[in-house]
């Protein structure tokens, strides 16, 4: 996938201002970056949630572009390949952690919701808790039914703003072999990140954003762990 | 996927939380109770005085009702922000409005069946010998507050003054709709009940219109 002189504005300020990346697939990508530096919008673009402001994302297996196909039976298309995990758990805190999962199955037009829901669970440590209220769950369990939401249709793109958040360091475990063994499926991988947990470890390309824009690319100055790195002090000293 | 089924999908969804938490029901049939009833202190309920007044009663609390009841459907879907994952889904956005405004308008039926036997003993008319084309008149408006009342609730979900704005913004477009429905309705409880066709027509016409404009537009309003 490409963003080509992507930008997104919201009133006066600037979200995103021209950015322009190319990733290819099977990489891991980490973006990071001070609150506030673009990483969330940048996401929310490839993830068709918002129309660019100028500019467009292109998903070469699809030749299609976000902000001018949505809805249509091309922009669907793209949707079905993308799993994203957000801020917040995109779940109904009013039905069980199966009806989530069976629900989201089927609008995904996925064979047996049923049996991949309870597929999905399991490897997420939340079989015991099928049958329960969202609203009942911890913030790390209904973090990892989050994760599991995004990986029920083996989605080609992942895209996961801070997916740590909220993970013991069992989920944290569960979360980067998931990754490693995704990435090494070909899978492409998208995550805002402050450089720190399990998920790090399969990163191969970082990229560093400060407002709205791209100041370091590991593709071009290399050295993707250093910056990781960097950005963890950075955000232990804020 | 046709556009069928992930209305079907999000329509059960919205009846298996309702069921669930029963805010938008409980609500609506208690608001239209305390309406109807604080109402039928303030004049004689005879038969002659609820002709004249009854169905314009009736419609305004359900007017009334549904801007309370609407308004909801769109700001618990921000909680999760379970709306960003809907939209992710590889279907067609407006059928999450359609789904909404299928549940709503089954969620006031259900409010107006149970409370039309309440509005005819407190108001002191005989709504028997006319249910059938009562409950014509009942659909029609119901469509009509359920379809402009989720578009407009999903409008202003993502506005700072949310709870002022959707009444607003909601009553004076749908008083065609209310002068309609109140005229159909009072045409019930004459002398000689006939259904008034012109009255149903516009009603037919408004509802019509709005779908047509939220089947057009309906991808645009779910937009961040």
């Amino acid at each position: 996938m490409a963003f080509i002189d992507l930008s997104k504005r919201y009133g006066p300020r600037f979200a995103l201002r021209g950015v322009s990346l190319s990733i290819a697939p099977g990489e891991c990508v980490a973006l990071v970056g001070p609150n506030g530096s673009g990483k969330t919008t940048l996401l929310k673009a490839a993830a068709l949630l918002i129309r660019p402001s100028s500019g467009r994302v292109e998903f070469s297996a699809a030749g299609a572009q976000s902000g001018v196909t949505n809805g249509d039976s091309n922009s669907c298309a793209i949707k079905r390949s993308i799993g994203f995990v957000s801020h917040s758990i995109l779940l109904y805190d009013d039905l069980t952690a199966e009806e989530n999962l069976i629900l989201f199955a089927r609008l995904y037009a996925l064979d047996s919701p049923e049996d991949r829901a309870r597929g999905a669970l399991g490897p997420a440590g939340l079989a015991a808790r099928a049958g329960d209220l969202v609203r009942n769950f911890s913030r790390g369990m209904r973090q990892r039914l989050a994760i599991a939401r995004a990986l029920l249709a083996s989605p080609r793109l992942l895209l996961f703003d801070e997916p740590s958040t909220g993970l013991d360091r069992e989920g944290q475990q569960w979360l980067g072999a998931t990754l490693t063994a995704l990435v090494a499926g070909g899978c492409t991988v998208i995550m805002s990140t402050h450089g720190a947990g399990e998920t790090a470890a399969c990163v191969t390309r970082a990229i560093r954003m400060v407002s709205g824009v791209v100041a370091e690319d590991s593709a071009f100055s290399g050295g993707a762990r250093a910056m990781l790195a960097a950005a963890l002090a950075a955000h232990e000293e804020a | 996927m046709s556009l069928a089924r992930p209305i079907g999908i999000l329509f059960e969804k919205e009846l298996r939380t309702e069921f669930r938490t029963r805010e938008l029901l409980v609500s609506t049939f208690v608001f239209v109770l305390i309406v109807l009833v604080l109402f039928s202190f303030t004049f004689d309920p005879t038969t002659a005085e609820s002709r004249r007044f009854g169905p314009g009663l009736l419609w305004l609390a359900l007017l009334f009702a549904g801007s309370l009841m609407l308004h909801p459907s769109f700001t618990r879907e921000q909680s999760n922000e379970t709306l960003v994952a809907l939209r992710m889904a590889p279907i067609e956005p407006v059928s999450i409005v359609a789904a909404k405004i299928l549940a709503n308008s089954c969620f006031l039926l259900v409010a107006e069946l149970i409370l039309l036997p309440v509005f005819a003993a407190l108001y002191n008319l005989r709504i028997l010998p006319v249910l059938g084309r009562l409950i014509a008149v009942m659909i029609l408006g119901t469509l009509a507050i359920s379809i402009v009342g989720t578009v407009f609730a999903a409008i202003s979900s993502q506005a700072r003054m949310r709870e002022l704005l959707l009444p607003l913004l909601l009553l004076p477009l749908l008083t065609p709709a209310l002068v309609a429905s109140a005229e159909a309705t009072a045409g019930l409880f004459e002398d000689q009940p006939a259904l008034p066709v012109v009255w149903m027509a516009v009603l037919a016409a408004f509802d019509t219109i709005f779908l047509t404009v939220t089947w057009l537009f309906g991808e645009y309003l779910l937009e961040e």
